[in-house]
């Protein structure tokens, strides 16, 4: 009996589908060498992630540094908590709690970039919408029924989502997505909703992989260097040849 | 008072080294009067470019040795600990990384060139042999290595391939727990991996290196016509289509050193993680035992294998088709019976037949990156037949095969 009730909850269930393939309505444009928008991600990730999502490799002189930001400016502008400028941008949410109140561990952010690529999170981020038959109130069309709250709502406003709901010929239930419908305006513009989905977005990616920066700003020199060298070596083979037939 | 000294000693500190131990006879023997025949062509690079990414391998292994430890709790913050914390560490580390599929890239073109060429044929059957043997070594190095990171694909990567050792009869499930010293994938793996991965497989790939390039020197390189050249030597018992490795090859391979690097920097400095391909998507989540990666596959240099475990329905029969796979490649010398060597004065069913042999390994690659499905299922099935049908088909075929006339000499060109 369970096993039919399992079978027909998998065939049944339209979450099932985007399990594999995710929702990814828009591509997201960043650039990793705008410390402006870099800046305005460490914020927004200060201000409302850091609350559960830590972020246990990253420190924050070493944002502060790569961020062009005095330890005043960091400190006491951007970090809430009383950490130490030296300090792993850690968390005081304990496991235990957290999976009290959320289910289960809200994951570390350090190199989510990675694993989930840009365009994922971004679309996570901006596909939000009201819910009323899910536990938070909130689900969303990237990933559903995830357990995390649209913890941005203020700035984006309260919107649900439409469904196109329908039985194929074996009668099962498909779902799909139609549009937003805005039931109440957030602080911000969409735009502005967007451009800031988009900072927070390019701050992971940087937060993924800090020496992506220096990395960046070497790769054309040591590609120069190499493409003499190589040009040097290639006349030097020809003249040792020269005399081989 | 006894003299050591040879009647050939030059006195000098050089003449005190060379009476008790012949540098300057080694160096001479493997390097300035080593011949080489002289028409080495673009798949010749490989070999040095082999030895150049062995040398990089263990240099970076060695400072990230420094900076890792082997703990199930600690081992994905040390990576990240290395990319971040470590001066330079993300260039150790990146340059360990896409060494690892380079090696692959080079090794897999290393071979290529001695089924093209023959090289593998008497009187090379050893060097080919012991090559195989690297290959081998090399594989469960990499393996070994992809563990360490201990993201989640390190960890269900591990869980899968200690597993296929399952399939050995009778003993297959002590075996299994042999091998991972825990009856799962544990702190106790990790710690057996890393001694295997830092200290037993290099030693061992050294030491089969040192012999792969003995055997070589004892019989001679090759070349892309397949002729013997020590058949037509000068007065002074050098081969007339020859020349010394040093410096003319030593040259040469500078500038292939250079295009390589071009390359192999590129990666490292542009796309270290290949849009997932060298660096996979999935090892950046911290090894759970509880969340199955949505897709288990192995990095790209093992998925031709891979493919052909998933093609075969039975797990004991799937693991035994693909090291047979591999098996069957130690035996090419006798299972290509043609006494031509290169591919230039063969006929075109063998042409086409090695064509089609290297085009199905690289989809069975493309294969078994993919979620499965039955239409891949079935295209796996049918390369992983072709496969095997062409060494049989060679085995028949060479026999009497109808060939070109191979010169006495290679020509100038």
């Amino acid at each position: 009996m369970k096993k039919i009730i399992l079978l027909m909850f998998l065939t049944t269930s339209p979450l099932l589908m985007a399990a594999g393939d995710y929702y990814i309505g828009e591509k997201v444009q960043t650039n990793i060498r705008s410390t402006e928008s870099l800046r305005n991600g460490a914020k927004t990730y200060m201000n409302y992630c850091m609350g559960c999502h830590s972020m246990d490799f990253q420190r924050y002189n070493r944002v502060a540094e790569d961020l062009e930001l005095s330890e005043d400016e960091m400190m006491n502008g951007l970090v809430l908590t009383d950490a130490k400028f030296t300090d792993k941008m850690t968390i005081s949410m304990g496991d235990a709690q957290a999976k009290e109140w959320f289910g289960k561990t809200p994951p570390d952010l350090s190199v989510i970039a990675k694993a989930r690529g840009l365009d994922w999170l971004y679309n996570f981020l901006i596909n939000y919408y009201a819910d009323p038959n899910s536990v938070t109130g909130w689900n969303n069309l990237t990933l559903p029924n995830a357990s995390m709250p649209h913890v941005l709502w203020e700035l984006q406003g309260i919107r649900k989502a439409n469904f196109d709901i329908y039985d194929d010929e074996d009668g099962n239930e498909h779902k799909d997505f139609q549009n937003f419908e805005m039931v109440e305006a957030g602080l911000l513009s969409e735009q502005e909703y967007k451009d800031l989905a988009r900072d927070l977005v390019n701050f992971l990616d940087y937060s993924s992989e800090p020496a992506q920066l220096i990395r960046m700003s070497y790769a054309p020199w040591v590609l120069l260097f190499l493409s003499l060298f190589t040009f040097m070596a290639y006349l030097l083979k020809v003249n040792y040849f020269r005399d081989i037939h | 008072m006894g003299k050591i000294a040879s009647s050939s000693s030059k006195g000098g500190i050089g003449g005190w080294i060379n009476d008790r131990l012949p540098v300057t006879q080694f160096y001479k023997d493997h390097l300035s009067e080593y011949y080489a025949p002289k028409n080495f062509n673009f798949w010749y690079f490989f070999g040095s470019l082999a030895l150049l990414v062995l040398v990089n391998q263990i240099v970076t292994g060695i400072w990230l040795t420094m900076h890792y430890k082997p703990d199930a709790d600690k081992a994905f913050g040390m990576v990240e600990y290395i990319m971040r914390d470590v001066p330079w560490g993300w260039l150790i580390r990146y340059l360990h990384t896409t060494g690892a599929s380079a090696f692959f890239v080079v090794i897999y073109f290393h071979m290529f060139r001695g089924l093209l060429y023959g090289s593998f044929k008497k009187p090379r059957e050893l060097v080919w042999i012991i090559g195989m043997l690297i290959y081998l070594a090399l594989m469960a190095e990499a393996f070994l290595g992809y563990v360490l990171p201990w993201g989640n694909m390190s960890y269900w990567g591990a869980k899968v391939i200690t597993q296929l050792f399952g399939a050995v009869p009778f003993v297959g499930d002590a075996l299994v727990e042999w091998v991972r010293g825990d009856y799962v994938i544990s702190d106790a793996t990790l710690n057996r991996f890393f001694a295997l991965h830092v200290v037993a497989l290099p030693l061992a790939i050294v030491a089969l290196v040192v012999l792969h390039i003995a055997a070589l020197h004892t019989v001679g390189s090759n070349n892309p016509e397949g002729i013997d050249i020590k058949k037509h030597k000068d007065e002074n018992g050098k081969p007339l289509d020859g020349i010394p490795f040093h410096p003319y090859y030593t040259v040469k391979d500078i500038f292939g050193v250079g295009v390589f690097l071009l390359i192999f920097l590129f990666i490292v400095f542009i796309k270290p993680d290949m849009g997932g391909l060298f660096l996979e998507h999935d090892n950046y989540v911290p090894a759970d035992p509880l969340v199955t990666p949505a897709l288990i596959k192995p990095v790209w240099y093992f998925t031709p294998f891979y493919a052909m475990l998933r093609a075969v329905p039975d797990m004991q029969l799937g693991a035994l088709i693909m090291f047979a796979a591999i098996i069957v490649l130690f035996f090419l010398p006798w299972i290509d019976r043609s006494p031509v060597r290169s591919v230039r004065y063969r006929r075109w069913p063998f042409k086409l037949m090695l064509g089609l042999f290297a085009v199905s390994f690289c989809i069975l690659g493309w294969l078994g990156m993919q979620a499965a499905s039955e239409l891949y299922k079935l295209m796996a099935q049918v390369l992983t037949a072709f496969y095997f049908f062409y060494f049989v088909w060679l085995f028949f075929y060479s026999r009497n095969e109808k060939y070109h006339e191979v010169p006495e000499r290679i020509e100038d060109h």
